[in-house]
């Protein structure tokens, strides 16, 4: 089957704007959350919207407006910095690209903004813009028409992990031939009162406002927004146009826990079984992956049935590779974080680095993975075969698993 | 209510409106047509709750469809009062 390739990356997240941002920043030890939050404090929508686009955008699709012009960007596929919606550029037929993005929620600051008018001032005020900025399609709309995409589009949601499936679900439309390049990603802005409250009354939510993955203290995800975006092509038309090529995904598992409405089952039978299908996917064993990116949510519940998925899939492979968080640095970016993860996990394969778990410097008992606590380091290769001669890919996995027992398992290869 | 209202006044908050929805101030003439300016149908929409608030005027879709620019809404606003 044609390798799907990944030749442009964008991301928004509270490390800043930009893919290189996240990973310089989070590779560096730095961490962007602030006052308990992730929020994107360095993004302006008026940068790469106009007026009257800012005011038709949720704050959602705004994030994933300015990661698809980076990706596209990145990809070649536009000038750089241009922000204008433009047709031409493409190297396909605009009916021959896709667009999937994931999103847990949608426009939940629409949604509030159009309750409070309706409670505040009566139904004869709510806003006609209501229901297409906060439909959970809005951002995959605004991408297709922002660039012309005339393939498939369409929003994935799978609580936290949209973002993987979104990716996993373009990879297939990529390899059954319905579209030569698609656009994927996931977004979330969900940084409001009504949020931070029901997150907060699952206990789901950190009291201490610190993300702190894996380690004893832990106490909840810290909730955070951004986007990202990436660009993938079929290997021969990338080749044929002469892009550089980032990375492939080589392989995508998802299952589900059919367990319970939040929890995630305790053995992580359901999580370990996505990771086992993302390898059988990519055609590699356990022993070829490099590191893993972890959904390590820095929830009780999430980073122990995690690592009990972990040594479940990989064996005794799982003690001698970098397992880490993204979450430690940039909180938990719900429909998002598959996508950010995923654009993290590929820059850090590119640089033989292995990121860091911030924050982590009391190991719970029996979390006994290496998670790379506080700094980061050089990716160890061939550790388990050193007679490839550096000449094996470097791989990784990266996992989301959402609320629903929705677990998808991205494979990962660096260029 | 209808008798302090003059068509300065909804001059004024139908141009307002129209720059809020992000047409161009420069723009915005009796003579120019929401196509020109890039106004659609939600846009009229959103200007028919302000229209509303303002002034008591109910303008129903089918209403709004007929206009073309800027003064045809103004009048359509004058000729409700």
């Amino acid at each position: 089957m044609e390798p799907i390739v990944v030749t442009g990356v964008g991301a928004v997240t509270p490390l800043g704007v930009g893919a290189r941002t996240l990973h310089e920043r989070w590779c560096a030890g730095e961490c962007g959350i602030a006052d308990g939050e992730g929020a994107c404090t360095d993004f302006d929508a008026t940068d790469f919207l106009s007026a009257k686009e800012a005011r038709r955008a949720d704050r959602f699709t705004q994030l994933a407006i300015a990661a698809c012009a980076e990706a596209l960007a990145d990809a070649g596929w536009q000038h750089p910095g241009s922000g204008e919606a433009e047709a031409d550029g493409h190297p396909y037929p605009a009916e021959r690209i896709g667009c999937v993005l994931g999103t847990g929620i949608g426009g939940i600051a629409t949604l509030v903004d159009g309750q409070d008018t309706l409670r505040e001032r009566g139904s004869q005020y709510v806003s006609p813009l209501s229901v297409p900025l906060m439909m959970s399609n809005a951002g995959a709309g605004a991408l297709s028409m922002r660039h012309d995409l005339r393939g498939p589009s369409f929003a994935v949601s799978s609580a936290c992990a949209s973002g993987a499936h979104a990716i996993g679900s373009a990879l297939r439309m990529l390899q059954s031939g319905e579209a030569d390049a698609v656009v994927a990603g996931g977004s979330e802005a969900g940084l409001t009162p009504l949020a931070r409250a029901a997150f907060s009354a699952l206990d789901a939510l950190s009291p201490s406002g610190v993300s702190r993955p894996f380690d004893a203290r832990r106490d909840g995800f810290v909730m955070g927004e951004g986007a990202a975006v990436l660009v993938l092509e079929r290997a021969d038309g990338a080749g044929a146009r002469g892009a550089r090529v980032l990375g492939r995904i080589r392989g995508y598992g998802a299952s589900s826990d059919a367990h319970h409405i939040t929890a995630p089952r305790e053995d992580g039978q359901g999580q370990a079984a996505a990771m086992r299908a993302a390898l059988a996917d990519a055609g590699v064993d356990a022993e070829q992956i490099d590191y893993v990116n972890a959904h390590g949510t820095s929830t009780p519940l999430n980073d122990r049935a995690e690592t009990h998925a972990i040594k479940l899939a990989l064996g005794e492979h799982a003690q001698q590779i970098p397992v880490s968080s993204t979450k430690s640095a940039i909180g938990h970016l719900l429909g998002a974080a598959g996508a950010v993860e995923a654009v993290a996990t590929l820059l850090a394969l590119r640089d033989r680095i292995a990121p860091p778990t911030l924050g982590l410097s009391q190991p719970d008992e029996g979390l006994d993975l290496d998670y790379v606590p506080g700094a980061a380091r050089p990716l160890a290769r061939n550790g388990n075969n050193p007679a490839d001669g550096g000449e094996r890919p470097v791989l990784a996995l990266s996992n989301s698993f959402g609320f629903g027992g929705h677990n998808a398992v991205l494979c990962l290869e660096a260029a | 209510m209808s008798t302090a209202v003059t068509t300065e006044q909804i001059e004024q908050v139908v141009t307002e409106s129209l720059a809020t929805f992000g047409a161009d101030p420069a723009q915005i003439t009796p003579d120019a047509t929401f196509e020109a300016l890039d106004i659609d149908s939600l846009d009229l929409a959103e200007l028919s709750q302000i229209v509303h608030e303002h002034f008591g005027v109910e303008l129903k879709g089918s209403d709004v469809a007929e206009v073309k620019t800027v003064d045809d809404a103004i009048q359509l606003i004058a000729s409700r009062l």
